[in-house]
């Protein structure tokens, strides 16, 4: 183990040979939960490229190598095996074997080298994977990684041998401690400019042997020797992407065929376990010819499992941690921080000390004037008082916020009204629509890197499997839905951690349906419309919607499953528990700021272009033949704007559901910027300012407008809290799905299925209060009948299953 | 059916290991298990079943695997 230590003592780079490593590529290669991430960090530092691999939601990082800028180094998805299934697998494979253009990218070619970073503390199913890079005839270097723990388990590795068998260089490392980093890129550097390919001694069996051998006789000269290993074995276990990928004559494909049926027949087994148990037979073979393990009782692992995935412990521990992570994220630390940078940054200001004495003060003040109002006084005396309204500048340390700052600035170098309003409510409030979100996410990200991290959130998976399985989600849903009632923002970041593509995507297209914090203002306006403030009678409502979000999830769920973009076998769940850890620091900060910046910059580009939009909209129209600048001072302002024209042209969408005049359409857009908007649009619509959702006379204004129809408000309500969630949700969506077409999928199907509940509730509702049966109560009993359908038909069969939800994620994307 | 050819890993009991006789099934699901290390004579032990009943944990290969009971319904084991 000394052995290796010698040359990490040359400095790292700068030198004239490393000079000459003109643009060289490395590949990092290993299975989830090896340290893959600790080591991509600690050899990159800060010169990270974090993006996607094009047309999946996997994440692909870059970067160059700290102490030499010509080396880029690639991190590769963690994955077990190079089976062509997850897309995860698809990337790596594709990537090692240079079929980059496969998968929609520039082809590039291969990596000069590969680095396989292995877990030493589990040999054994690490170098499966190793054993099939070893087939890829590249330069390989394995990194023996989590040294020191091995060390402190007792147990020992036979580094040479391990290398000799292995028949590529094996650097002892310990990413977590920084040990053995700049030995391994050196070593990977080395073989990168030697370009000779591994040549490994690990065989099969001479009867699976030598029918590779017969396998590569009939490929001959189609593939190169360096990957004929590869290939050969491929076609022996009958692999479909490989087959079409050669695109082998008939003759050839049956002579292979042959080989396999004989191999099948003489090991009465199927070509594809036979290679796998060869495999893992030829690991046995060199772990334990390497390896010598101090016997020991149960590990740290097991003794933590024992309480935290106990029988009983298990689920009340669980409740516990995840109620931390609520409180901690979303109702004090997370919410104390965004609504600092809301109202503060991007409000009025922060008054730091005497709030009590300011709040005092301004009660006061609003009484007199309510008084003053009531008495009948005239309009100066009014005028007199409003300068009399406490200024929070006297009562503390008070600093004022950009709006108010900004709007002086520019008024005194005398821009143009319609300018300010631009700046100040359309871009200040669009910048600050998605930076307040930033220090919710902060907090809320660095909890779950933490139990990611540290290996409880597989552990999550494990104790919520079972319910959520049931309609189509991974037990690691539960988190971003848990999430999605403070704000759907984080939630759908949050479904970063769930490791298959397909339960990540249902997640993201069901999670913003709990209603999140900012719906609560329009459940509360419409609990006052129709309760009119009884609460003892209609207590229920607001449950109800929350019963409504969660309904809607395992509706959408199940009938989502049976769609052709979802089909396919069941998410299987076969999933390793990894070794707790405790989380590296570095980790937890980079993967906190990489999700961050990138909320920032994907989603906020979003969000940005859409608050600006919808200022447009609400503040520019016709007033008196001309078109302009609207005087948002001005009674009913609003029904001269372009947002008016556009809710009229609307309208009629929404006629079936109860609520089809403009205002009704124009609140609903406007909940698109951020849907407490929906209670201050309905504030202006009805004049009555910002009055606010527990005011009475908001609550007559509003069931006013819904044409005081319960069914209609609750339609209305419904429709609202389900379907597309605000710009800032969307831009987080496009960013998670990390495709057009995806987003635009998730948002339709939120909308359409919003109007399709809001339809039944309006129609159903009507019918039952004694109305008449009209066309669109047809058309609801049909949309009930297709949901029923759809929900209890069993899973349809679609041609070309197997591979068939892959491809279709593939093509669905190109 | 005679005793022990048509059990599965999911008839093992908490606390007890079985060998792997063969997998059944086929595609994704048993590539997956197979590429997880559970192949024909390797010995599995299961350590626990989740809190809501599913699914279970086993020990294969030195590592912690968890896996649904309808997925250990396709290990034919002795």
């Amino acid at each position: 183990m000394e052995r290796n230590s010698r040359t990490a003592r040359e400095p790292p780079g700068g030198t004239e040979r490393e000079r000459q490593n003109m643009g060289i590529r490395i590949a990092l290669a290993g299975n989830p939960n090896c340290g893959k991430t600790t080591m991509f960090n600690d050899l990159t530092g800060a010169s990270q490229y974090v993006g996607n691999w094009p047309g999946v939601t996997v994440e692909k990082k870059e970067g160059t190598y700290a102490h030499a800028l010509d080396v880029t180094i690639t991190d590769l998805p963690g994955v077990y095996s190079l089976s062509p299934y997850s897309p995860e697998e698809i990337v790596t494979r594709d990537y090692l074997l240079g079929d980059a253009a496969a998968a929609g990218g520039k082809g590039s070619g291969r990596p000069d080298a590969v680095i396989n970073l292995v877990d030493a503390t589990n040999l054994e199913r690490n170098l499966y994977l190793t054993t099939q890079i070893l087939d890829l005839g590249l330069p390989v270097v394995v990194a023996l990684n989590m040294m020191d723990l091995v060390e402190k388990n007792g147990d020992k590795i036979d580094v040479a041998k391990l290398s000799a068998r292995l028949g590529c260089p094996v650097v002892e490392t310990s990413a977590l401690k920084g040990r053995g980093m700049d030995e391994l890129l050196k070593t990977a550097i080395d073989a990168a400019k030697k370009g000779t390919p591994t040549a490994s001694d690990l065989r099969f069996t001479s009867e699976v042997e030598e029918a590779l051998g017969r396998v590569i006789d009939v490929l001959g000269t189609r593939v190169t020797p360096n990957v004929a290993r590869w290939y050969a074995i491929k076609l022996l276990e009958g692999e479909q992407k490989t087959i079409d990928k050669l695109g082998l004559p008939a003759g050839d494909l049956s002579a292979v065929a042959s080989i396999r049926e004989a191999l099948e027949n003489s090991q009465d087994d199927d070509a594809e376990s036979i290679v796998t148990g060869e495999r893992y037979d030829a690991i046995g073979d060199v772990v334990s010819e390497t390896v010598k393990k101090s016997l020991k009782g149960a590990t740290t692992t097991q003794k933590i499992d024992r309480v935290v995935t106990n029988r009983w412990l298990g689920i009340p521990i669980f409740i516990v941690i995840m109620t931390l992570v609520y409180y901690i994220s979303v109702s004090t630390v997370g919410t104390l921080f965004t609504d600092w940078a809301n109202d503060g940054v991007f409000g009025d200001g922060w008054l730091y000390t005497g709030t009590e004495q300011y709040d005092e003060a301004v009660g006061v003040w609003e009484e007199n004037v309510a008084a003053a109002e009531e008495a009948g006084a005239s309009e100066s005396e009014l005028a007199l008082l409003a300068e009399e309204e406490p200024d929070p500048a006297e009562f503390g340390v008070y600093i004022q916020g950009l709006t108010p700052v900004a709007t002086e600035a520019l008024e005194s170098i005398g821009t143009a009204p319609w300018l300010i309003s631009l700046i100040v409510d359309g871009i200040i409030a669009g910048v600050g629509a998605v930076l307040g979100f930033v220090p919710q996410m902060i907090v809320l990200f660095l909890l779950l890197s933490i139990l990611e991290a540290c290996g409880y959130l597989a552990r999550v998976a494990f104790i919520m499997d079972r319910i959520f399985r049931k309609f189509g989600l991974s037990g690691k849903s539960f988190i971003p839905m848990l999430i999605a009632s403070g704000c759907g923002v984080p939630a759908v970041m949050a479904t970063k951690t769930i490791e298959n593509e397909k339960d990540r995507r249902m997640t993201i297209m069901t999670t913003t349906m709990i209603p999140c914090g900012a719906k609560l203002p329009i459940i509360a306006l419409v609990f006052g419309a129709i309760a009119g403030g009884d609460a003892g009678t209609t207590w229920w409502i607001a449950p109800v919607f929350y019963f409504l979000g969660v309904i809607a999830i395992i509706v959408s769920g199940i009938m989502l499953r049976k769609t052709k973009m979802f089909a396919g076998e069941a998410t299987p769940f076969i999933m390793e528990l990894p070794q707790y850890h405790i989380p590296a620091v570095k980790n937890v900060l980079m993967a906190t700021w990489e999700r961050v910046k990138s909320f920032i910059v994907k989603a906020g580009t979003i969000i940005f272009l859409s608050t600006i939009v919808i200022w447009f909209l609400m503040n520019f129209g016709f007033y008196e033949g001309a078109f302009g600048l609207l005087d948002t001072e001005m009674e009913g302002y609003i029904q001269y704007s372009l947002m008016a024209g556009l809710g009229n042209a609307l309208a009629w969408v929404f006629a079936p559901l109860g609520f089809g005049n403009w205002e009704s359409t124009v609140t609903s857009i406007t909940g698109l910027v951020a849907k407490e908007n929906v209670v201050a649009t309905v504030g202006i619509l009805t004049s009555l300012g910002d009055a606010g959702e527990a005011d009475p006379s908001m609550w007559m204004a509003f069931g006013a407008l819904m044409g005081g129809s319960v069914p209609a408000i609750m339609a209305f309500c419904a429709f609202n809290l389900l379907c597309a969630p605000c710009f800032a949700a969307i831009g987080t969506i496009r960013r998670q799905m990390a495709s057009a077409k995806w987003t635009w999928f998730a948002i339709g199907y939120m909308t359409v299925f919003a109007w399709a509940v809001g339809l039944m509730i309006y129609q159903f509702g009507m019918l039952l209060s004694g109305g008449e049966f009209s066309v669109w109560t047809a058309v609801a009993v049909v949309v009930l009948v297709g949901m029923l359908f759809q929900l209890f038909r069993p899973l349809p069969e679609y041609k070309d299953k197997g591979g068939a939800p892959q491809a279709e994620a593939e093509q669905g994307v190109a | 059916m005679a005793e022990g050819q048509g059990k599965t890993l999911r008839d093992v009991a908490i606390g007890e290991s079985a060998t792997v006789r063969r997998l059944t099934g086929e595609g994704a699901v048993k590539r997956h298990i197979m590429d997880m290390g559970i192949t024909k004579g390797t010995e599995v032990f299961v350590r626990k079943v989740a809190p809501l009943g599913d699914p279970i944990e086993v020990t294969v290969r030195g590592y912690e695997l968890s896996l649904r009971k309808s997925e250990a319904g396709n290990i034919l084991v002795a």
